[in-house]
């Protein structure tokens, strides 16, 4: 095969498996700030706290770091929910949740971070996975299986998380008071439950995602910033309140960005992939997939 | 026909100080301030000084969008460092000093702000916030692979050997300097806040449909703040290069001006000029002390939990609390 054209052919496929990993860190953040229309800018936090975590207990145990971060899930899920009683109790019952509810999110991410940098210090921690040395080759195509497992399991809990949202009553409350939360009073549904319930999801998803972060590469405390931007532009890119339309922005984003990275230099890749955001913002606000308001 | 229907509104409270009076008021309080450190002399007391005066016209700057017209910026540390590589850029290209330099450092930010408010300001909600985090983002990148500033190795600027205007040391001089920008920082924001652009921008704050039907021009006003905002905020990051004598990007984008710029307003109280005053010297002060007797992971820990415990007990900030609870 031409040499470019296998090239750009492995830019292609590692961008879709680290677009599996964006999806994973994008797609609590869709619960929450699209359908709950909580601006959570410490979900990148939540997640590199999961991986820490992940790291910590892997490093105790020796078992597999997906494993590890399925079991953190309802632990997180508890921290979720009470992050979200604080959130209402301040903020969203007084109708100041604009500026102030993002200042108090900014502020515990900020807390989160120097909190772990204090506890477990300031230097990359990593946790290896038994597979994470094997890859598979399909041709000219080689996919690694430390990226290719963590997007499986990602996607995996995606498509069960959209499939609870669909089918379940309380998945269906959940997308409802995306919609109107007035109305779910008139079923007899307490819309502050529901929202605490998905928000601890939202939360437990992150979980899951510091779980995928720590097999694909060493992660520091401050590793969450970088996932700010590329988080929230996936979701908004997504069209907000879609699960499905999250996955696919994922996935263009990494590939994007890792061909970015393969022909141009990796220095350059975060500049293109924001760059397409903010054209996204000027000319498509809605999202690429989502409907006009 | 705007114009008009602006002039309608209610005019102020007659018994106040009028724009002249407070400019000079200020002009007065920089000029003891400036002989207060003079008479000190020491070099640590022009370094804290400067490091608190910076937060100051950063804090007051950012108030003046998202305290006002209630848009938040997360960006802060992105124009905060356009500022600072302006000096770099111009100060290498052109040779000028640091004076010419804050002037294009503004013009600079103008123009970023401006161009960030022409892509985002026609949306409304959390749109602004997450585009100018991405502004951060690409702005970084372009300067890490800007050679011509140092890249991410960073760049050295030294200090000129002659001090000017009869200054006892260089750092006296800088800290002058930003005395003056601090001043004539709250002096503009106080003009803005009394002004008819300051009782628009307030009331596109409250109910920006509700301003819309009244006839404000909203997006004119959304515009002409982010650029006065923006050009503010690189003024502040102008003598940044001066006063560590090196600049790299990681430290000039620095979470920590982000945060404190949105703290700093949120712990004073954002609808008043004082309240990123009072915000800025207090937090910095704490910090700079923290900075000095604990360590500074701590004084960034300090920052956030004072921020959180403020919006969630004080939402109207140190003003708030004195003023009573509405």
């Amino acid at each position: 095969m031409d040499p470019d054209l296998a090239l750009l052919l492995n830019g292609i496929v590692s961008g879709l498996l680290l677009g599996g990993l964006y999806a994973a860190a994008a797609a609590g953040l869709s619960v929450s700030f699209g359908m709950l229309d909580v601006v959570n800018i410490a979900h990148p936090a939540f997640m590199v706290l999961g991986a820490l975590l992940v790291a910590l207990l892997w490093s105790a145990t020796g078992l597999d770091p997906l494993l590890l971060s399925l079991l953190l899930t309802p632990a997180f899920w508890l921290l979720g929910a009470a992050v979200y009683g604080v959130y209402h109790y301040f903020f969203e019952r007084r109708g100041d949740e604009a500026i102030q509810g993002l200042a108090f999110f900014f502020g515990v991410m900020f807390l989160i971070e120097v909190g772990l940098v204090l506890a477990v210090g300031p230097e990359q921690h990593f946790a290896d996975a038994a597979y994470a040395a094997t890859t598979w080759r399909l041709g000219e195509i080689d996919l690694p299986l430390r990226m290719l497992v963590p997007a499986a399991v990602a996607l995996a809990a995606i498509g069960g998380l959209a499939l609870f949202l669909r089918r379940s009553f309380t998945g269906r409350a959940i997308a409802a008071v995306a919609q109107d939360r007035e109305a779910l009073r008139l079923l007899a549904i307490n819309p502050v439950r529901i929202k605490r319930l998905a928000f601890g999801i939202s939360v437990a998803l992150a979980a899951l995602a510091g779980g995928a972060l720590v097999v694909v590469q060493p992660v520091d405390a401050w590793s969450g910033h970088v996932f700010i931007g590329r988080v929230f532009a996936i979701v908004i890119m997504g069209g907000l309140a879609s699960l499905g339309g999250c996955v696919l922005a994922a996935l263009a984003f990494g590939v994007v960005e890792n061909v970015t990275a393969t022909f141009y230099g990796p220095s350059w890749s975060p500049a293109v992939a924001f760059g397409c955001l903010l054209l996204v913002l000027a000319i498509r606000p809605q999202g690429l997939f989502g409907r006009a308001a | 026909m705007s114009g008009a229907t602006l002039s309608a509104l209610p005019a102020a409270p007659p018994r106040r100080l009028g724009h002249a009076g407070f400019w000079l008021a200020t002009a007065v309080a920089a000029l003891l301030l400036i002989l207060a450190l003079r008479g000190l002399g020491s070099e640590y007391a022009y370094f804290a000084a400067t490091f608190v005066l910076q937060y100051v016209v950063l804090a007051t700057a950012w108030n003046i969008l998202g305290g006002y017209a209630g848009y938040v910026n997360f960006g802060a540390a992105a124009f905060f460092a356009a500022g600072a590589y302006t000096t770099v850029a111009i100060g290498k290209a052109l040779g000028l000093g640091l004076l010419p330099c804050i002037g294009f450092a503004a013009v600079v930010g103008g123009a970023l702000g401006l161009g960030t408010g022409v892509l985002t300001l026609r949306l409304r909600g959390a749109y602004f916030a997450i585009a100018t985090l991405c502004l951060a983002v690409v702005l970084q990148t372009l300067v890490v692979n800007w050679s011509y500033v140092g890249g991410s190795r960073g760049a050295y600027v030294l200090r000129p050997r002659e001090v000017p205007f009869g200054f006892d040391s260089y750092s006296g001089f800088l800290c002058a300097v930003l005395v003056v920008l601090a001043a004539a920082s709250v002096a503009v924001a106080r003009t803005i806040e009394k002004s008819r652009l300051g009782l628009g921008l307030a009331a596109l704050r409250d109910d920006e449909a509700a301003a819309e039907a009244a006839g404000v021009p909203t997006l004119r006003l959304k515009l002409v703040a982010t650029t006065i905002s923006g050009a503010m905020m690189a003024v502040a990051g102008a003598p940044l290069p001066y006063l560590g004598s090196y600049v790299e990007p990681n430290s000039a984008f620095g979470l920590a001006y982000a945060v404190n710029a949105i703290a700093m307003p949120l712990i004073g109280g954002t609808a008043s000029w004082a309240g990123p005053l009072i915000g800025a010297v207090l937090l910095a002060s704490l910090q700079q002390a923290a900075t000095v007797t604990i360590s500074s992971a701590a004084n960034l820990l300090i920052v956030g939990g004072v921020l959180v415990v403020f919006v969630c007990v004080a939402p109207h900030g140190i003003i708030g609390l004195f003023r009573g609870r509405r």
